[in-house]
């Protein structure tokens, strides 16, 4: 493997796998970074298993993305000699993981999309991102699950907890926006039938933030956040160091298997 | 100071193999629900389970060691209750 | 890991009674006789101490073990490691939590030995005191550490005492990955580039001995082993698996390719036992003393996480207990 970094022939059904990818590394290696820190040991294992799930989902979905974009890629190659301007995340899931309450916020707002998107995946007119949206799903729910239970339990908990909960979702909200975006090149693909919509999601993600942020009593900041860029590879300042870290290994001995 | 004390949660799970639910440790939450999540994420990460009990140690009732004797020996000699101790002659087969 | 709390030696023991020393008798006798100890049999005052101090560090030993792996989780160099990585020191975690459970049947708290953890009164595996400077050392974390803790921790499947005996095997079952996960690493970077390979060579280097002491001070030294062999709790002495552990290591690291980091390592046909140097017992007295290389760091490191974990702790029995109220309440106005 060189150290430099890879250029793809992203047609856009390569661009579309390669973001939902991208999605669960990043968020996946943000929680893996909690591995011995967390606030109780119970959620230190927690959590690690949502992050266990993510990678996961990121494998498969490399390895399919490296298939049809057919130059020999394989996951390693697309997770680890991509830069940051290549790689097409949310840049929801790449913010650092803060406090408790900055992880659980993102980590809510980024599984009330994933949930129903999986879901709808499902029907994809692509096989194979119909199978792995079937696994996709069955984890997404369990992570929505585990995020809304602890943000309502933030959010109703003590005045502390709160009002750490509240400034979170203020600052992570910017990056709302961002989850229903849709281009042409993914509108394409969705024409086919292969890739869902994400704004078609929007109802749905509207009732499941309103529900649990009532639940949680915190309010909800007007409308959705601005700020977007992931997906064309214009990221926040944070990616760069993430992967700095993360791609340290494979840049520092060409030619290595490890 | 010690900080105040999570509540301690006993833990039971019915495997794959039909069997009934089994105790297969403990663990600390706050309520009910965080314990069953807890329950899942950290005693079936390997396909342990398809069942779980969540019960707060405190709400288990247990029998007294020193009444071991008591309370079970004397089934013991309580011999007929075991199908070896009726003889069957073999023509007449498995029973 | 982590039998080196036997190795401490406990305050005098107080004259028993008559009553206590029939006891005393009648629980020797139990032992003895291979039945378990469960949590509410009488048992020694000094047997309850002895498990007490043990199963907490053992259970320290694993959640403070976490840290020099995780120190590489962000950094695995493959999707693949970062993940079985990821898995195994999570598996840590989940193997602290059922020793702290084990520990609390004895009548502690959970809170309480981790007070003692971050208070610096509790000690922990002296292994874990080292630091992880390149990926390599998580190869051989995963071989000689999870190896040595192995030997250590299979006896310990048949100790006396109920809870942690139960305890041990789940923690065995599931560490059965653990070393070919670390040994695996070692096999590809040996089998890589030259620069690998010496990588490889040099974590061999500088795990080698402290996994030797990890077994604890020679026999001779180590009084109190006496009461945990006569208890069960502890069946093989340190020397015994120290040697255990060499003769089963010695032929893998050649099988890398690799040469332990010592000179004096010689095989002894007649006996068919790996004879190796002198141990530097002053680093492990050092280690333990708290002037191990990352002794601070690691307490640090896990004071942060208790501390910043606080308010989400107290949050949650908060919330647990305006949950229990509002039902409470509802079920009051349904009657």
């Amino acid at each position: 493997m060189p150290t430099t970094s890879i250029t793809l022939s992203e047609t856009p059904l390569v661009g579309t796998v390669l973001r939902r990818a991208d999605d669960a590394l990043v968020l996946g290696h943000r929680l893996s970074e909690w591995c011995g820190h967390a606030p109780m040991l119970e959620e230190d294992i927690a959590l690690a298993n949502v992050a266990l799930d993510l990678i996961g989902q990121a494998r498969t979905l490399y390895a399919y993305a490296g298939e049809i974009e057919g130059s020999g890629h394989d996951e390693d190659a697309l997770a680890f000699l991509r830069d940051s301007r290549q790689y097409r995340n949310l840049l929801l899931v790449e913010q650092p993981n803060g406090d408790f309450a900055e992880t659980i916020v993102r980590q809510f707002l980024y599984a009330a999309f994933a949930d129903p998107y999986w879901r709808a995946m499902t029907a994809s007119t692509d096989p194979r991102l119909a199978e792995i949206a079937a696994k996709a799903e069955k984890e997404s729910a369990y992570h929505l699950r585990h995020a809304a239970e602890w943000l309502i339990r933030l959010g109703d908990g003590t005045q502390e907890s709160h009002h750490r909960a509240a400034g979170a979702l203020e600052a992570l909200w910017i990056y709302t926006g961002e989850l229903f975006e849709v281009d042409a090149m993914e509108r394409a693909v969705v024409e086919t039938g292969a890739a869902v919509d994400p704004a078609s999601l929007r109802a749905t993600w509207d009732a499941t933030v309103d529900a649990v942020l009532g639940e949680a009593t915190l309010t909800r900041p007007a409308g959705l956040g601005v700020q977007t860029g992931g997906r064309s590879g214009r990221h926040t300042e944070h990616l760069g160091h993430l992967l700095a870290e993360m791609q340290s290994l494979p840049r520092t001995y060409p030619g290595a298997t490890w | 100071m010690t900080e105040a004390r999570m509540p301690l949660w006993e833990v039971f799970i019915r495997s794959r193999n039909g069997l009934s639910h089994k105790h297969v440790g403990s663990l600390h939450a706050a309520d009910a629900e965080m314990a069953l999540q807890a329950a899942r994420d950290v005693y079936t990460r390997r396909g342990e389970g398809l069942s779980i009990w969540v019960v707060p140690s405190n709400a288990i009732t247990a029998s007294d060691p020193s009444e071991k004797e008591m309370l079970f020996e004397p089934t013991a000699s309580k011999i007929y209750r075991h199908p070896t101790f009726y003889e069957i002659p073999d023509e007449v087969g498995h029973m | 890991m982590y039998t080196q709390a036997l190795n401490a030696r406990d305050a005098v023991a107080q004259p028993l009674s008559a009553e206590e020393t029939a006891k005393s008798a009648a629980f020797q006798a139990r032992v003895d006789d291979e039945q378990r100890i469960e949590p509410n049999d009488w048992m020694p005052e000094a047997y309850r101490r002895t498990l007490v101090r043990q199963i907490s560090q053992h259970a320290h030993s694993e959640i403070v073990g976490m840290l020099p792996e995780g120190n590489w989780i962000t950094r695995a160099p493959s999707l693949k490691r970062k993940a079985a990585l990821l898995a195994k020191v999570q598996d840590e975690g989940g193997h602290g939590l059922y020793l702290y459970a084990a520990a609390e049947t004895l009548g502690v708290s959970r809170e309480e030995v981790v007070d003692q953890l971050l208070s610096g009164k509790a000690k922990y595996s002296s292994i874990f005191n080292y630091p992880t400077l390149t990926w390599a050392d998580i190869g051989a974390i995963g071989w000689l550490v999870d190896g040595a803790a192995i030997m250590n921790q299979i006896p310990l499947c048949r100790c006396s005492y109920g809870p942690y005996a139960r305890a041990m095997i789940r923690i065995c079952k599931e560490e059965s990955f653990h070393q070919r996960q670390g040994y695996e690493i070692m096999l590809t970077l040996s089998a890589g580039t030259a620069e690998q390979k010496a990588l490889a060579q040099d974590a061999l280097n500088r795990w080698w001995w402290p996994c030797l002491m990890m077994f604890g001070p020679p026999d001779g030294e180590s009084q109190h082993s006496d009461a945990s062999t006569r208890w069960k709790i502890k069946r093989f002495s340190n020397d015994q698996l120290r040697q255990k552990f060499v003769d089963a290591t010695v032929p893998q690291a050649h099988f890398l390719g690799l040469t332990p980091p010592d000179p004096e390592l010689a095989f002894d046909e007649a006996s068919g036992h790996w004879r190796f140097g002198e141990i530097d017992w002053e680093e492990f007295r050092q280690v333990l003393a708290g002037n191990g290389p990352c002794n601070r760091d690691r307490l640090r490191v896990r004071r942060k996480a208790h501390a910043d974990g606080a308010w989400v702790r107290e949050a949650a029995l908060a919330f647990a207990e305006k949950r229990r109220a509002r039902k409470a309440d509802a079920e009051k106005q349904a009657a």
